[in-house]
């Protein structure tokens, strides 16, 4: 058994093994490309290509994130090459080796690089071409990588799938948003700081390897907050918003739900522009983001299945929409709630709105003097770590600091509510003291327990201009966009505030009143389910059908054991106990136990099996109790045909090689529960008559654990003896009983015979048969050596006199006129015994 | 060879072994009538349940699962009266509400206690139970040598499967009831009877939450068919009760590690543990059944085959222990 689970260990842990290591051999090639060249100089781009085992096959271009390089990209380069594609990694100009400046995705540099990048795809010969020239191609990239990808699409036509990750579709709205739409709204100073460190920081100098007049437009909006017309029209460049309907390539989007960077919004823009040309779109609303730990083999895992069918098979792109439900679900490994992916049914258009009503006073609230304290939502790259550690630590609420924040509170939910997208609600905002605006509005999630959460950490800077103080505008806010399940009996909380610390707030005191224009907010809502495939009861009727099978099978097994029974009587041997006929057991290692063995024991006898251990005496009495299946020959009792369970085995009892009792029991209740099994009338079971036999006086009500040995020997001959019955086979019953027991045993089982019953015992004694036996089978390796009375073994023949001294004995004889010759002395059965199995030893 | 120690006289205050009374009783032996033996009537399910009950693994094994919740109790009123609420410092990240635990709800009353302790002990405990019950009762009988002389009775070799198999799947369902059973009351007994909480947030009205621990408790036993038709196969193939109860245990273990990887993928959802835990998927607004529904179906295909198996081999085994 044990071997038996090792082995399965070691199959498991080498199929672990192969799964994990299944990797075909991936070759990777370096090499410089010449770019587009910048201010006369070339520009040389660091590329690395990975070849699957078999080529040509498509290829896969993988841009990587703002700040990164190539080498960022390697394990979901070679992942997708063990795929069978080919990869082409590269460093965009401005980072790493590669040279040249950063234009930020600009069409005339880093996509025209791209560009010249599937041309050279295009002149390899281990890549599937569409026509000359033309490479079948696939473009993918996180972030900066995603924002490539848009654009490249869209710029270069030889682009047959693409796959854009967190990026943003107007990165002006991404850096100056504005949820009451329109202008240009509140500058995101930290993330716009935290981009531009990470990409100038390690050249030095104020611009790093930006390009001199992105720099400086830059340099220009971080310093004031307003973004100027240059920047926008720069912004506007690099952005997909414009040109989304030049799209035609199948595309992916995924976006994170933890973005504070590129929110939810971004990518269904893009969405929304790519699908309104019927260009194919899949959107994927995922865990993590540039707040919650992002890496692009997130994408690739996607993306593996996503491009098969246009670049391997040329089918037709799947379009769904998936989204992933935060808590949604159950970790069975830790217990904590973990998130769940949705399918939504009807595409990424098929959200509703569900209008849920909220209260609350006109408020009227204060922006701080350099706008400091600030409330704490989200850091970028931390999200809302900060204000959740604050939360817990007992620490004031930092997402919303008293007298800055406006609340418009629901009543507790009536049922469940999947918030799923962007919200929106109306407010009338006053400004009592200045002509602009500057707020933040969120939507809370209040538990029944009081706890407030901030989804995802986010909130929808607003940012209004040209105000009449003291006179109040209407504004209707887009609300950021977060999944959310809410369980019933929560509030929701539509929260405005003046302060955000991720963002440019307006040095000067101010003082708003906020109130509900329609005391609703809009909330997003999706109807989807759980994604997996296949239809859930194929599997329970499948196992229903193999229950039923199971339990049909055994009523035919049942039925057909129970007929081929009655067939096997034979009426002329219904009044012989046993009769064996060429009895054979043979392992499968060839070795027979038993060798054509045939004899019969007849009513009232006592018969000895007689032979040395090992001779097959017990394997002859297993087959006879049905224990094991002889390889040929039959063994009868009363006429019937003896197999495992034959009912005639139940006018047997028997004793076969030591007892077989239960420990925890004492010997009286194991000889009643014995006899409760066998199922037969209890006033039949004798059983103060076997206890007498055993002869264990009191120790008869002690566990059998405490039993010795004979004591053992004796209960369970006396359980052979229950019922009285009319065969008793007794397998070495003196095994373990001292003389006196044994002379016991020898007159009852004497008594016993003398009733008609018939008793079978083996042994290896030979004193021990002459004594107790009428009958004898003497077996020798498993054959028959004799069988017949022990009178006619031992040869007795009538009374013999034994003389001291035979010749004068003789003498005396021929002088009385008696002829006499002298013979052996009478033989003892020991004497045969030995001289019929010792020939061969 | 006339004379028998029976006859000879015998020392005084040695009386026989046998008494007289038992030759008299012999000698006055009528033949043999019908001696009522019927296949239908052998080891009926009483006489099995006595055999396993008056067992002390039985009685352990009670023991053991009436004072499991006892110490879950225990062990948590010792935790929240020495302070520190362990539970708010688990918050996840990302400015999400603090992920609820099934440990965190678990002193909220009767219904998530009862949960939590599911949730603790479906993973081993119960399967050691489960694996006990059901791999030791061929086994064990065979390791003491009474199989042989339960089958030269003769109960018919099916029918002994079939009782034995019955008995232990009532010990191992009658495990699954008790734990969670008892487990309400000392809940209630410790924590109150508040209705029960969703880890997926929102509460349960009493009669709701009891619903659904009917179903968490419904679904758990039936995957534990899996565990009991493999120890039950093994306890047939082996003489050994411990590797019958140990093997299939191991094996649970084995297909659980299997399930961590997910590399493995699609083939890890024909696992046999790998809806295990999808009764979880009760405890949300409302219950889906998906899951449940294949690691049902899954754990029915699997039983069906190694029930199969254990007949088949029993029917022509050679009993040689």
């Amino acid at each position: 058994m044990a071997s038996a689970a090792a082995v399965l260990l070691v199959a498991a842990g080498v199929a672990v093994a192969a799964v994990v290591t299944a990797s075909p051999t991936i070759r990777t090639t370096s090499q410089f490309v010449a770019g587009t060249p910048e201010a006369g100089v070339t520009v040389e781009l660091d590329t690395t290509v990975y070849f699957p085992a078999t080529t040509p096959a498509p290829a896969v271009l993988l841009a990587h994130g703002f700040g990164g390089s190539k080498a960022d990209l390697d394990s979901e380069a070679r992942s997708l090459a063990e795929h069978g594609y080919v990869v082409l990694a590269y460093t965009a100009r401005g980072f790493g080796r590669s040279g040249g400046l950063i234009h930020l995705d600009a069409p005339s540099y880093e996509v025209a690089d791209a560009g010249m990048l599937i041309s050279y795809l295009a002149t390899l010969p281990q890549v599937v071409k569409d026509a000359p020239g033309d490479p079948r191609v696939g473009v993918a990239g996180s972030s900066y990588g995603g924002g490539l990808a848009l654009l490249l699409a869209a710029n270069d036509k030889r682009v047959d799938a693409l796959g854009a990750d967190i990026t943003w579709n107007d990165l002006s709205q991404a850096l100056f948003p504005n949820a009451a739409g329109g202008q240009p709204g509140v500058f995101k100073k930290l993330w716009a700081g935290e981009l531009f460190a990470s990409a100038s920081g390690r050249k030095g100098g104020a611009c790093g390897r930006f390009a001199p007049e992105l720099c400086a437009v830059y340099q220009q909006a971080a310093s004031t907050g307003e973004p100027d017309a240059s920047i926008l029209s720069l912004l506007k460049a690099s952005s997909p918003a414009g040109v989304l309907s030049r799209i035609t390539a199948p595309t992916l989007l995924s976006q994170g739900e933890q973005d504070s960077l590129f929110p939810l919004e971004q990518a269904g823009a893009n969405a929304r522009g790519i699908a309104a040309n019927g260009t194919p779109v899949k959107v994927i609303w995922r865990s993590g983001g540039h707040d919650g730990g992002t890496s692009t083999s997130d994408l690739v895992q996607y993306l593996q299945g996503w491009f098969d069918p246009v670049l391997l098979h040329r089918g037709r792109a799947d379009a769904s929409f998936d989204i992933t439900v935060p808590g949604s679900g159950i970790s069975a490994a830790t217990g904590r709630t973990v998130s769940q992916s949705l399918q939504v049914d009807r595409g990424y258009s098929s959200g509703r709105f569900q209008r849920v009503g909220v209260v609350g006073p006109a408020q009227t609230i204060y922006a701080p003097a350099g706008g400091s304290p600030a409330a704490v939502t989200s850091v970028p790259g931390l999200g809302g770590l900060l204000s959740t550690a604050a939360t817990a630590t007992g620490s004031p609420n930092l997402t919303a600091i008293t007298g800055q924040v406006a609340m418009f509170a629901s009543q507790p939910l009536p049922a469940s509510l999947l918030v799923a997208g962007s919200s929106t609600a109306t407010l009338r905002v006053t400004a009592h003291d200045a002509t602009d605006a500057t707020l933040f509005a969120s939507v809370h999630h209040v538990a029944t327990d009081g706890t407030d959460t901030l989804p995802a950490g986010l909130v929808a800077p607003i940012r209004l201009t040209g105000l009449t103080p003291g006179v109040a505008r209407t504004v209707t806010v887009t609300l950021p966009g977060v999944v959310r399940n809410l369980p019933a009996g929560d509030r929701l909380v539509l929260v405005v505030a003046t302060t955000d610390l991720a963002y440019q707030l307006p040095s000067q005191p101010r003082s708003y009143t906020i109130a509900m224009a329609g005391s609703t907010v809009d909330v997003a809502t999706i109807d989807g389910r759980i994604i997996r495939a296949g239809q859930p009861w194929i599997w329970l009727l499948t196992g229903l059908a193999a229950m039923a099978i199971l339990i049909l099978g055994a009523l035919v097994a049942a039925v057909r054991r129970g007929r081929r029974r009655r067939r096997t009587v034979l009426a002329d041997l219904s009044s012989v106990p046993v009769a064996m006929e060429s009895l054979v057991k043979e392992y499968g290692d060839g070795y027979r136990a038993v060798d054509d063995v045939s004899f019969r024991v007849e009513r009232g006898q006592v018969v000895g099996l007689l032979g040395p251990n090992g001779a097959g005496k017990t394997t002859t009495l297993r087959m006879l109790m049905g224990l094991i299946r002889p390889t040929s020959g039959t063994v009868r009792v009363f006429g019937e045909l003896v197999e495992a369970g034959a009912p005639v085995l139940s006018r047997i009892g028997a004793f076969i090689e030591g007892p077989g009792l239960l420990p925890h029991l004492s010997g009286r209740e194991n000889l009643r529960l014995f006899w409760a099994a066998t199922g037969r009338p209890s006033q039949d079971a004798e059983l103060d008559t076997a206890l007498e036999i055993a002869g264990l006086g009191e120790s008869v009500d002690r566990r059998v654990k405490t039993f010795s040995h004979g004591m053992r020997q004796r209960l369970a001959i006396a359980q052979a003896m229950l019922g009285l019955p009319e065969v008793l086979v007794l397998d070495e019953p003196t095994n373990g009983l001292d003389p006196l027991q044994i002379a016991e045993m020898r007159e009852v089982l004497r008594r016993y015979a003398a009733t008609g019953r018939t008793v079978v015992i083996s042994s290896h004694l030979l004193a021990e048969v002459e004594q107790t036996c009428s009958h004898v089978v003497v077996m020798h390796n498993g054959k028959l050596v004799a069988v017949g009375s022990v009178a006619e073994i031992a040869g007795v023949g009538g009374v013999q006199l034994a003389v001291k001294n035979p010749q004068q004995a003789q003498e005396i004889l021929a002088a009385a006129g008696v002829d006499s010759q002298t013979v052996p002395a009478r033989r003892s059965l020991e004497d045969i015994f030995i001289q019929m199995v010792g020939a061969d030893e | 060879m006339t004379e028998h120690p029976a006859n000879a006289p015998r020392p005084l205050g040695h009386p026989a072994p046998t008494r007289r009374g038992v030759h008299d009783k012999l000698n006055q032996l009528a033949e043999v009538h019908d001696n009522g033996f019927r296949p239908e009537r052998t080891l009926r399910l009483r006489v099995e349940f006595v055999r396993q009950l008056r067992r002390r693994r039985t009685q352990l094994t009670v023991i053991v699962l009436l004072a499991l919740p006892v110490i879950i109790a225990l062990a948590f009123q010792v935790s929240s009266s020495t302070g520190s609420s362990g539970a708010a410092r688990e918050g996840s990240s990302g400015g999400s509400r603090s992920a609820p635990a099934l440990v965190t709800l678990a002193t909220t009353g009767a219904t998530n206690f009862t949960l939590f302790t599911e949730f603790a002990s479906a993973g081993f405990l119960l399967v050691v139970i489960v694996a006990l019950f059901c791999g030791d009762t061929v086994a064990s009988e065979a390791s003491w040598s009474s199989l042989r002389y339960l089958l030269a009775i003769p109960v018919p070799r099916a029918r002994l499967l079939r009782q034995k198999l019955t008995v232990a799947l009532s010990l191992s369902f009658g495990a699954n009831l008790l734990l969670p059973a008892w487990a309400y009351l000392i809940g209630g007994a410790f924590f109150g009877w508040a209705p029960g909480q969703s880890p997926l947030g929102g509460t349960f009205t009493t009669g709701v939450g009891l619903q659904r621990l009917l179903v968490v408790v419904c679904y758990v036993s039936a995957q534990s068919l899996l565990v009991a038709a493999l120890a039950f196969l093994l306890s047939v193939l082996t003489d050994a009760p411990l590797g019958a109860v140990g093997g299939a245990t191991m094996l649970v273990v084995v297909s659980n590690i299997l399930d961590s990887i997910t590399a493995l993928d699609p083939y890890r959802q024909f696992l046999p543990t790998h809806f295990q835990y999808s009764w979880l998927d009760a405890l949300g607004q409302s219950i889906v059944w998906d899951d449940m529904m294949r690691g049902t179906g899954l754990v029915l295909v699997y039983s069906a085959v190694f029930f199969a198996l254990a007949w088949w081999r029993f029917q022509k085994k050679d009993i040689l222990s």
